[in-house]
């Protein structure tokens, strides 16, 4: 049976596990409106979650979180300098640039805490609740109980939207990414553009990496990130490049991941790698139903001359 | 691979490990002692170079060779890991099933059911790119964390060894083992690999299969127009190819290293193949060279973690500094090429 408080459980763990992969998808959402799709972003959140540890470890929470919003920007910008900068292969370069953060991340974090193995205790961030619907049955948990980032992220969803549709700025971005030349026509600067685009999804993917460990996790751990970076890619893609499908797409994908608890909740003997699997067999699905009607940044991860 | 693309290499490798050695001194190690414990680790020994680097550079140089053959069709195959584990399992799978027949028919059979169960693996984004335009650079991705949970159910599971005890599975019949080269760790993979090299070396350079491969990457619009080359039927088989040459690098990691099913068997040779074709810029031949390159990386990182504390992931971001020099060193000979003729 499910009662009241699996369903309570079940809709924060879905809040839970869509708050990072919303944050870093908002943020490559925002690089491939420009055109640039940076595989990359896996890196930026695995270097954000580690400069929030180490943040956290010497100055508490809100600096280490602070510091992993500048290390995911500091990451995509050398993306940016490599891929932009130079016109490489976006593709390539964002798989080198999430390769490198893998190594930079093991060897610093085992520089800083040790090899001991023994669990990094880092202060975290308390959910907030907002008084009053924190206590709406059903959804006042998961949405009005949260720790800061998530609604950091829920914000960040029209905030993006007024951006990229309602300001001058947000339509240069726009333009960059289906018609570069048109726009460098049209005097828009459209490396410069590509780059600050990129360098500001680096940063939300650093927000989301520092939300794992800070919001979630309570500690760091070798390659953390286990592929979410990936799945925030997708999930622009599900998401259809609009802050609000991307949305969606998130909370679609935390609630397949955070049905395995409502099935072991419930006691069902299905082996558990079942549920491990069922989000990217999803988003597969998914991809393939609406990839008919949907069209990417014509110019996205072309290399602009 | 023209004597542009060596000099390209070398500066690469170069910047690779100045990078390294930056590392070092920031992180209050002694670059020289590392470099040392590295170079021991790689190619310090007889016993070094074939049972660390060589056996490394087996399942990387056959990965890599897989995503050459996509990428020259203008598909870029990231599932490299798990096409591997697909083979790893059907290796396992049909490995404890044949332990009763004679090796030289168990083996060929084993390795067969690696390189099919590759192709499986990769047909799903194959066709979601062909019917439904879904981006394969995406969907190769996600395929491998289903990998993933598959590896771990295996052994957990229908695989698990008969104790059901650990997450692994039983070990193949010695019938099932490759043979070992020259009395070291070395197995016959690696012949396998230099064969698969020289097929597809002979097959790129020499066959109207290699040139219309590499027009459809090239330019596939002009390919279509042609009417001669059926370019998204092309990427198609090529994408399967590449699944299949992953595939069978899980198997021989199996028959010829592991003996078994392991949930963690590949250290990330999905990923170091995809650096080591880009290395080799997708010559057969420089790939062979550039797998060794990167074994060597690998099995003298773990030297160097072992003998001078310095962590063996380091050599990650050396890796990736080689592949970025790699891009840049090819965006410079464009340009000069285009200023020359200009």
């Amino acid at each position: 049976m499910i009662d009241l408080s699996m369903a309570e459980s079940f809709l924060s763990a879905l809040v839970r596990v869509a708050t990072p992969l919303l944050l870093a998808a908002l943020g490559e959402m925002l690089a491939e409106r420009g055109g640039v799709i940076n595989l990359g972003v896996e890196g930026a959140m695995l270097v954000g979650a580690l400069a929030a540890a180490i943040g956290a470890s010497s100055a508490g929470p809100w600096a280490g979180l602070l510091l992993a919003v500048a290390a995911g920007a500091v990451l995509a910008a050398g993306f940016a300098a490599v891929a932009i900068g130079a016109r490489t292969d976006q593709i390539i370069t964002g798989t080198a640039t999430t390769l490198a953060a893998l190594g930079l991340t093991g060897a610093i974090y085992r520089r800083a805490f040790g090899t001991s193995g023994a669990g990094l205790s880092l202060p975290t961030l308390g959910p907030l609740e907002v008084p009053g619907l924190a206590d709406v049955p059903l959804v006042g948990p998961a949405l009005f109980a949260q720790p800061l980032p998530t609604y950091l992220a829920l914000l960040a969803v029209p905030l993006l939207w007024w951006f990229l549709f309602r300001t001058r700025a947000g339509l240069a971005l726009r333009a960059v990414g289906e018609s570069p030349s048109s726009a460098r026509a049209a005097g828009v600067p459209v490396r410069r553009v590509q780059v600050l685009a990129t360098i500001a999804g680096g940063a939300f993917a650093g927000l989301a990496g520092g939300t794992l460990v800070l919001a979630q996790v309570g500690t760091f751990a070798e390659r953390m990130t286990a592929g979410r970076g990936f799945i925030a890619i997708a999930i622009v893609v599900l998401g259809r490049w609009h802050p609000v499908g991307v949305l969606l797409a998130a909370l679609l994908f935390g609630g397949a991941t955070a049905l395995q608890f409502l099935f072991q909740a419930a006691g069902l003997d299905v082996p558990y790698q079942l549920f491990l699997m069922l989000p990217y067999l999803l988003t597969l699905v998914l991809l393939a139903g609406i990839a008919g009607g949907v069209r990417a940044p014509a110019a996205l991860g072309r290399t602009t001359e | 691979m023209r004597a542009g693309g060596w000099i390209g290499a070398g500066a690469a490798l170069a910047a690779g490990l100045a990078v390294l050695v930056i590392f070092f001194v920031l992180t209050g190690h002694d670059p020289a002692m590392a470099l040392a414990a590295m170079w021991r680790g790689a190619f310090g020994s007889w016993f070094a170079l074939m049972s660390g680097t060589l056996i490394r550079a087996v399942p990387i140089a056959l990965i890599a060779l897989g995503f050459t053959v996509a990428y020259r069709a203008g598909a870029l195959n990231i599932g490299g890991e798990g096409q591997f584990y697909a083979g790893a399992i059907a290796a396992t799978w049909a490995g404890l099933r044949l332990g009763s027949w004679p090796g030289a028919m168990a083996i060929p059979v084993t390795l067969a059911a690696a390189f099919a169960a590759g192709a499986a693996w990769i047909t799903l984004p194959a066709v979601l790119r062909r019917r439904f335009g879904v981006q394969e650079v995406i969907s190769t991705l996600l395929l491998n964390f289903v990998a993933e949970a598959v590896v771990s159910y295996a052994v957990q599971g229908p695989l698990q060894e008969s104790q059901h005890i650990y997450p692994q599975s039983d070990a193949l019949p010695a019938s099932l083992h490759l043979p070992l080269l020259f009395g070291t760790r070395l197995h016959a993979g690696a012949l396998l690999a230099m064969a698969a090299a020289g097929v597809l070396a002979w097959v790129f350079s020499r066959t109207r299969l290699g040139f219309e491969l590499l027009a459809s990457g090239l330019g596939p619009r002009a390919a279509v127009v042609s009417g001669r080359i059926p370019v998204e039927r092309l990427a198609v088989s090529a994408l399967l190819i590449s699944g299949a040459f992953a595939g069978l690098a899980g198997g021989t990691e199996v028959l010829g290293v592991s003996y078994a099913l392991y949930p963690n068997l590949s250290p990330g040779y999905g990923f170091t193949g995809i650096a080591v074709a880009l290395l080799a810029r997708g010559a057969p031949l420089g790939i062979l060279a550039s797998a060794v390159l990167f074994g060597a990386l690998e099995a003298g990182a773990a030297a160097m973690q072992r003998d001078a504390g310095v962590p063996a992931v380091a050599v990650y971001v050396a890796e990736a500094v080689i592949i970025v020099a790699v891009l840049l060193a090819d965006r410079f000979a464009v340009r000069a090429r285009r200023e020359a003729t200009a």
